[in-house]
């Protein structure tokens, strides 16, 4: 029987896990060195909240994986030997493979600074980061004050976790306004008040020059580069971004750039190992999507295809339209389609702002045929499939303002604001 | 979900540290006013019982309203779980199980020791706790208080204020809100005034709980409700015909076009509470496989049992002699087979596919029923069933399921088993309604494509135990016989993928390989098979 391994039990590996098992009958190994079992990484934040316990982020039972067939390892990949197709072990022992598929997802950046292996700083990415904090920060009297570092999605799931124990923070961010290297300035700035009410000290366009040790080795302040300010403070995260977690194929002759190289059909220049997930960097990039998309829904699109071709069905990764969602403190975000912090050639936005300063949305679209090109939602949820099927259809702009109270997924009785954002617009339309 | 003991098994802690000063002072007034009735309980004699009964009310919902408005108020309208797996009292800690054993207690002293609230038995004045309550039920209906309305009172009042509590926790979802308010308003009028003010027009009527219907006021069509409904003219009679119809025609169609929540978590006294006052539970409700097959079993038996039990009563004391009354016992029974006869084959013509396994557990239960009553029928002439009386069948009914499943277990066990254990493992009008939803309605709650990232939050949220995650990630809508339609799985996910709602039939469950977002070609190929 065929011995398909999986390293990486992230929603990637277990998605082609899944998958495969459904298709065939297959000897399936899953290897992870985190965890036992598949948790939902998305989910960390609110086992530090107290919202869940961890056990709770495991989409599946325990049963699941042995009434599946589906083997798991516990340990950590050292190398991977392609001629004798044989992963080895940091524990020394070794696994064969017939095929291997590469799933080991992302790891936290870390751009050198001075201190950033200090106690007391981390990442969020791991389960064991999560363990770090819940030792570090467990309350305020511990730790008086932290500071995060880079503002994205994961930075600002830190502060919030951080504040549900009512530990100040300090948010240092390089730009100068949240996220705004991808949300365009209007939502941004609504995202910098909502984070400034929640008392969280954000200080934008601030960079980490250093963190400084105590005599222990643990973390005593970290000092701004920019203003030379000393912050005092007992943790600091860091969540500049990810990059893929491949350190442990270096070695290999498997072609790595910033990620694992792979084609569109997810293969490596190496017969029978492919690459998916965060951690897989397309040779090309496919449509207007970055070359390495580190989010969950990708990765679990590519464990969906990966598992026809490993089942004798070669077909390619060809992603539908591109769609996201994220929260930010109390406010949702979704995406459908192409919205770039700043219109693009031929392109436009439409934003409309709610006066409570919790919901908006931006509509970009293209100036020479008025194709609806994508949506940005804060505050109101829209729904997918709708979206989908309009920007299959290529709908033009007017279309998607005149019918968005179809799209409407707010749940029921909610107040709804179609009609005034179709005033809003309508009035756009004719100042221009 | 283990009950591995958690870091917060220490009393004071984190509980005590994490609420504000306010928070605590309320947490003192709320004391008092629970303290007030204690020593009522221990027969201290209170001098102005009027007033006493007002301020212990009183301080109990003040020192609530104060703790919510500090709780909430404070901070941005948003889900607000934060520590609810660290609290002692909503993670099964040392507090949930002191309050799990004192809730318990009072059940059955309620249930079984009525006396020793204080009830006074053969026409002797109240004493103790009961005695504290005469003043207010002298008030409304005349008569003095008893210990069902000693319950009755605290009941409405924990959720009028827990309502409260939970109106401001939801204070920016309306959905949250309206039904709270719904629950709130039909156990002040209709469990709770009403009833009274219909005892002060015509003191024969039965109490009766006009939103209360069959199978769960099981007791509903006992003889001496129906000859006192029956003697009591034209409203006796209309209650009659209300409760007959309500069964029938009302539960049926409102469950079509809305799905069970109407009842369940828009009207339902026992709803009321577990939203209301039970909030603070939900997330213990067990999520495993092993639970839900528990559930269908139990349930199901319930429901059996209920509608046999209910049927052996009713053909007790009707007659032989059709030209005393059309309905006699033969045509009774015949009637009551052909009805079940026409529901389960009707099913099994229209849904048989949608209902896949559970289609054996319905058979099952149908053809015990109906072997039942074949039973009583021929054994008929002496009124028993497999030799046990209707009368003890009743009896039995109304102590294990009435009394020790739906209130003590029920409520009682709230920090423990989660706020819902009897609408999920007990309740036989949960059972009717549940059967419905899941085949005739338009209810479902509609996944959003492809957004779910599998974080839990939904499952972790759900009093009826329903792993709805498992449903969400594969891009399923969730249509499920339990499913109360609270909505909270719906307000807590922090990616907006679930939505409530009430659309046509066509396409409602619709299972997925692939989800929305993926190759279209390759959807097709896989979601088409
Ligand atoms: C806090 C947080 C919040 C997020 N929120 C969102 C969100 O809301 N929406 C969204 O789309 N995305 C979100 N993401 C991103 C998303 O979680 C990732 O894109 C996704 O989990 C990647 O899945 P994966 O299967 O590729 O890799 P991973 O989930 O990283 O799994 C890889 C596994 O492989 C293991 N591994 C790595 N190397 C080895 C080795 N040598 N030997 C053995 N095991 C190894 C790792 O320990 C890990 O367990 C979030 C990420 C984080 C950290
Ligand atoms: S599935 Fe959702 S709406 Fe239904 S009972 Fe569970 S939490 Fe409530
Ligand atoms: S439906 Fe929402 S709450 Fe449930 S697992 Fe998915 S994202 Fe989380």
């Amino acid at each position: 029987m065929e011995h398909i391994v999986i390293i990486g039990n992230g929603i990637s590996g277990v998605t082609t896990a899944r998958h495969i098992r459904k298709l065939s009958d297959k000897k399936i190994t899953i290897v992870s060195a985190e965890a036992d079992y598949f948790f939902s990484r998305t989910a960390l934040m609110y086992v530090y909240m107290g919202h869940m316990k961890f056990e709770h982020t495991q989409p599946y039972e325990n049963w699941f994986w042995e009434k599946n067939r589906i083997d798991l390892k516990k340990g950590f990949v050292k190398s991977i030997d392609t001629e004798t197709k044989k992963l080895l072990f940091a524990e020394g022992d070794s696994l064969k493979y017939d095929k291997l598929v590469i799933a080991t997802g992302s790891k936290p950046n870390k751009f050198g600074w001075p201190g950033q292996d200090l106690d007391g700083v981390m990442g969020m990415y791991h389960k064991q980061d999560l363990e770090n904090l819940e030792r570090y920060a467990p309350n305020n009297k511990i730790c008086k004050r932290a500071v995060i570092v880079g503002g994205g999605l994961i930075g600002i799931e830190l502060a919030e976790m951080l504040n549900s124990r009512n530990i100040p923070v300090t948010f240092l961010v390089r730009e100068n306004s949240f996220w705004n290297g991808v949300l365009p300035e209007g939502e941004s700035e609504m995202i910098n008040r909502h984070i400034k009410n929640h008392h969280i000290d954000l200080r934008l366009g601030n960079n980490l020059k250093e963190i400084v040790s105590d005599e222990n080795g643990k973390v005593k302040s970290i000092i701004i580069q920019e203003t030379g300010e000393e912050i005092p403070c007992n943790v600091v995260g860091l969540t500049a971004g990810v990059s893929p977690n491949i350190d442990f194929i270096k070695d290999s002759n498997i072609e790595i750039g910033r990620g694992v190289k792979v084609n569109q059909f997810l293969e490596t220049n190496i017969p029978d190992i492919y690459a998916i997930g965060d951690c897989a960097e397309q040779h090309e990039s496919i449509g207007q999507r970055r070359p390495i998309e580190a989010v969950w829904y990708t990765g679990r699109m590519m464990g969906e295809t990966l598992a026809q071709t490993i089942c004798g069905n070669r077909i390619e990764y060809k992603p539908g339209h591109w769609f996201n969602s994220a929260k930010f403190l109390d406010i949702e975000y979704q995406t459908y389609g192409w919205v770039f912090s700043k219109p693009r050639e031929h392109e436009a936005h439409f934003h409309w702002k709610h006066e409570d300063n919790t919901k908006c949305i931006t509509v970009c679209y293209n100036t020479i045929d008025n194709t609806f090109l994508g949506i940005n939602t804060f505050g109101i949820r829209m729904r997918h499939d709708i979206f989908d099927k309009w920007l299959t259809e290529k709908r033009d702009v007017d279309y998607i303002m005149e019918h968005l109270t179809e799209a409407n997924f707010d749940p029921e009785f909610y107040k709804t604001f179609e009609t005034e954002i179709l005033l809003a617009y309508k009035k756009t339309l004719q100042t221009v | 979900m283990s009950n591995k003991i958690n870091h917060s098994m220490s009393l004071a802690k984190p509980d005590a540290q994490d609420i504000s000063k306010k928070q605590k002072i309320a947490l003192a007034i709320g004391i008092i006013g629970l303290f007030i009735l204690v020593l009522a309980l221990f027969n201290t004699n209170f001098p102005n019982k009027s007033v006493f009964l007002t301020l212990a009310l009183g301080l109990i919902s003040v020192g609530t309203i104060v703790y919510s408005r500090d709780a909430y108020l404070t901070k941005l309208e948003g889900i607000k779980n934060d520590g609810v797996w660290f609290k002692s009292i909503s993670s099964r800690g040392t507090w949930g199980w002191i309050i799990g054993v004192i809730l318990t207690a009072f059940y059955i002293v309620l249930y079984f020791f009525p006396t020793l609230l204080g009830q006074g038995v053969d026409g002797a004045p109240n004493t103790g706790l009961i005695s504290l309550f005469d003043p207010l039920s002298k008030l409304l209906s005349g008569r003095p208080a008893s210990q069902w309305f000693v319950y009755g009172t605290l009941y409405t009042v924990a959720i009028i204020i827990f309502g409260y509590k939970f109106i401001l926790k939801y204070r920016h979802n309306k959905y949250q809100q309206l039904r709270t308010v719904s629950v709130m308003f039909f156990q002040l009028g209709f469990a709770f005034l009403i009833p009274e003010f219909m005892y002060v027009m015509n003191s024969d009527l039965p109490y009766y709980d006009l939103k209360n219907m069959w199978p769960l006021n099981y007791y509903n069509f006992d003889q001496y409700r129906i000859d006192s409904f029956i003697n009591n003219g034209t409203i006796g009679m209309a209650l009659l015909v209300f409760g007959v119809l309500s069964i029938f025609v009302v539960s049926p169609y409102l469950t079509y076009k809305y799905g069970k929540r109407w009842y369940c978590s828009w009207v339902c006294g026992c709803g009321g509470l577990a939203e209301t006052a039970g909030d603070s539970f939900r997330q213990l409700s067990s999520k495993k496989m092993s639970a839900w097959k528990l559930e269908r079993w139990l349930i199901h038996t319930v429901l059996v049992f209920s509608v046999v039990m209910t049927t052996g009563v009713i053909y007790t004391y009707l007659g032989y002699d059709p030209s005393k009354y059309w309905l006699t016992k033969g045509l009774f029974l015949i009637l009551v087979a052909i009805f079940l006869t026409v529901v389960f084959v009707l099913v099994m013509i229209f849904k048989r596919n949608e209902l896949g396994k559970d289609a054996r557990y319905g058979a099952i239960g149908f053809f015990i029923a109906i072997l039942l009553l074949i039973t009583m029928h021929f054994t008929g002439t002496i009124d028993e069933v497999f030799l046990i009386k209707s009368g003890t069948l009743r009896s039995a009914y109304g102590l294990y399921i009435g009394s020790i499943f739906s209130g003590v277990i029920g409520t009682g066990f709230y920090p423990i088993l989660g706020n819902r254990a009897w609408c999920r493992f007990g309740c036989p009008m949960a059972s009717i309604l549940g059967f419905q939803q899941r085949l005739f309605s338009k209810f479902r709650i509609t996944t959003n494509g492809g957004q779910c990232i599998s974080c839990g939050n939904c499952s972790n949220s759900c009093e009826m135990g329903i792993d709805v995650r498992a449903y969400a990630q594969k891009g399923e809508n969730i249509v499920r016989s339990s499913c109360v339609g609270c909505g909270v799985c719906s307000a807590v996910c922090p990616r907006g993928v679930l939505k409530l709602e009430n659309d046509s039939m066509e396409g409602r469950i619709n299972p997925t390989e692939i989800l929305l977002g993926n190759d279209v070609d390759l959807m097709d190929l896989v979601n088409k098979k």
